[in-house]
């Protein structure tokens, strides 16, 4: 990288949009697979999969950044994990008590937000380190960004594999749709497609870069 | 940096370094346990307080969608009941609607109380996952009239098709569950065939492409229609309207 | 009670419904540590212990919370297990085999945030299955984790010799015999009958 692009100080909006584009949990740090892959089969089960676990990171996030002075480093692991379970409880009984079906839907993956090494991860690399503001907007920065992957994961899946997005269907009546879409393996191919964009996207901007240097 | 503490302290006088090693020792654990033990109780308050106050919605919600549930396998019912088979006794007593359990049936009144059928329970392993669906069940008719599938994580566009698929849905307007002469058991048992291939009234046309789940759906129906149908059937008096049912 | 056999428990654990090619559980293990096949065969042990400890350590606090009416407490109750198990099966394997011990390097703290392993407790809590039923669940899906594990090593190996294009390299394409492999498995999906 021959332009160093970090500066000293950064911004609150940069805070914010870091999570959105250049540290993207799922398509450039590829933390927090597992609910990714199971539960974006439809476009509504990853959007509700997304604003869960947005929620748990931005509500960890601000705790973990609130106790940081106060918590003696050897136990810090286990209260940060302590801290993310009560939240995706909460969220849990939350779901249930909105909507029982879309509670049915995600069923166990809800409680699996805990171990998803996302939220861990940003508690350990930033909130604990950081104040509680600009925690709040790392949460909500790469929550959002976090529930933009899962949008586009869920969005490509279910409108191959189902002709619809969000139940409503985009295709005509003769559409075939590519059940493998919605099969597991779809999901690990439609991941490893959007990962592929995401470094070709990577690469193009580098060598702009490199371009720009030499001119 | 713990050797540099012990060169700086053996300079020193050894009753100032016992002192000193007491005093950085015993912190250290205390505040360990110390905020365990209160970020623990922090956090389990957290979760009583979200869970009781969200337990009455949730109540609720159940509620309602089994009604909701009822009310779809037996068109015309207005009211709804929920009973309970007392093994000892054989006999069915009524129970509130939210209870769970296997040995749960649910008894559907019309606007004159008068008994339209029962919605019973059947569930099973599908192809992904368990399938959970309840069926509507009419003494009139002596038939499965409807069923609703209440839980099943089957493959979207595929096994979830027997919640969506029309033709497989007609299967069950009027499902034949005759008994015999004596009451004992299904005259006809429950039978599954590929799609296209029904020819009697207590057969199930299976959905191609979706074999593994609609057979799944077929056979659990089976199961539960011959354990219940007769039962139900013999208890028939037990199922009366009465006025603690809402 | 579940009614499933003990042999059909198994084989759906280890095949049919294969925790990481179906479920989607353990992939963050399963993308970094798959590189070597010495080391994924380890990882994978070492995840089937811990699975079985947590599994039966799960059975004892589902019981317990259900005497006391505290189901809430049980994501927080398996967490913490997990966590410990794993702090014990770290500092076992760092007495035993100091250099399996450095070849894990990160990934053995992150058994604990591996889903596959709470997955595992709360499948079987929400499946109600028995003592025994949960013992050969756990092996099950141990089992099928590391077979899912030493195929993907094995084939990304293989890989290393292959030409692969430099936008591939790494995770996509590991996601894309993942993908491979879990169409496979589905073959399996009639075995149950």
């Amino acid at each position: 990288m021959a332009i160093d692009r970090k500066q000293i100080q950064t911004t609150a909006s940069d805070e914010f949009l870091k999570g959105v584009w250049k540290q993207n949990p799922i398509f450039v740090q590829v933390l927090g697979m597992c609910p990714v892959l199971a539960v974006t089969n439809t476009a509504k089960n990853a959007l509700a999969m997304g604003l869960a676990t947005a929620f748990v990171l931005l509500m960890s996030n601000i705790v973990v950044s609130s106790m940081r002075n106060f918590v003696p480093k050897q136990v810090r692991i286990v209260t940060f994990i302590l801290v993310i379970a009560t939240f995706v409880t909460v969220v849990d009984y939350l779901i249930q008590a909105i909507s029982l079906e879309q509670h049915k839907s995600l069923g166990a993956f809800i409680s699996l937000i805990v171990v998803n090494c996302l939220i861990l991860g940003r508690a350990e690399a930033f909130a604990s380190k950081n104040t509680v503001w600009r925690s709040l907007l790392d949460g909500i920065g790469m929550g959002l960004g976090f529930c933009m992957a899962l949008l586009c994961l869920g969005g490509v899946r279910e409108l191959f594999g189902n002709g619809s997005l969000f139940g409503v269907p985009v295709f005509g009546e003769h559409f075939q749709p590519w059940v493998v879409m919605v099969l597991p393996a779809g999901g690990f191919f439609a991941l490893a497609a959007w990962l592929l964009l995401f470094n070709w996207i990577g690469e193009v901007r580098s060598r702009r870069a490199k371009l720009e240097d030499v001119i | 940096m713990e050797r540099s503490e012990e060169d700086h302290v053996v300079n020193e006088s050894p009753i100032p370094a016992v002192a000193s090693a007491a005093a950085t020792e015993k912190p250290r654990i205390w505040p360990m346990y110390l905020t365990l033990v209160s970020v623990g109780v922090a956090c389990a308050l957290v979760i009583v307080i979200v869970y009781e106050v969200t337990r009455p919605i949730i109540q609720r919600n159940k509620i309602e969608l089994r009604k909701q549930a009822i009310f779809d396998v037996l068109p015309g019912v207005k009211k709804s009941a929920a009973f309970r088979l007392k093994k000892n006794s054989g006999r069915f007593e009524p129970t509130a609607v939210e209870s769970e359990g296997e040995d749960l049936v649910f008894v559907g009144y019309d606007d004159q109380d008068e008994l339209v059928g029962l919605a019973l329970g059947a569930q099973g392993m599908g192809y992904q996952d368990t399938i959970r669906l309840l069926y509507g069940y009419s003494f009139e008719a002596q038939a499965i009239i409807g069923i609703r599938v209440l839980e099943s994580l089957e493959t979207p566009g595929l096994g979830d098709r027997i919640e969506t698929d029309a033709e497989f849905l007609r299967n069950f307007e009027k499902l034949d569950v005759r008994l015999t002469a004596n009451g004992d058991e299904l005259a006809n048992p429950i039978e599954f065939v590929k799609p296209g291939k029904k020819t009697a009234a207590w057969q199930i046309d299976g959905i191609s492409g979706a074999t593994i789940s609609s057979q799944a759906t077929a056979q659990m129906l089976g199961e539960s229609a011959a354990k219940w149908i007769p039962r139900v059937r013999a208890r028939e008096a037990d199922f009366a309207f009465t006025e603690e049912e809402q | 009670m579940n009614e499933t056999s003990l042999w059909s428990l198994f084989i759906n654990a280890c095949l049919i419904n294969n925790f990481v090619l179906v479920y989607f559980l353990g992939i963050c293990p399963f993308l970094g540590v798959s590189g070597k096949l010495p080391t994924a065969t380890r990882m994978g042990a070492a995840v089937t212990f811990v699975m079985l400890i947590s599994s039966i350590c799960a059975y004892g606090i589902q019981a317990l919370l259900v005497a006391i009416d505290a189901p809430y407490l049980k994501l927080i109750s398996f967490i913490a297990v997990i966590a410990s198990t794993v702090q014990l099966v770290e500092m076992f394997i760092q007495k035993v085999s100091p250099a399996l011990f450095r070849a894990l390097g990160i990934f053995l703290p992150l058994i604990t945030t591996n889903c596959a392993i709470l997955g595992l407790a709360l499948f079987q809590t929400n499946r109600g299955y028995g003592f025994v039923q949960c013992i050969v669940y756990a092996l099950g899906a141990g089992a099928g984790f590391t077979l899912a594990l030493v195929l993907i090593a094995g084939l990304r190996e293989k890989l290393e010799l292959a030409k692969t294009p430099d936008l591939v390299k790494g995770t996509a394409i590991t996601l894309v015999l993942a993908g491979l492999l879990s169409l496979c498995f589905m073959g399996f999906a009639g075995l149950s009958k």
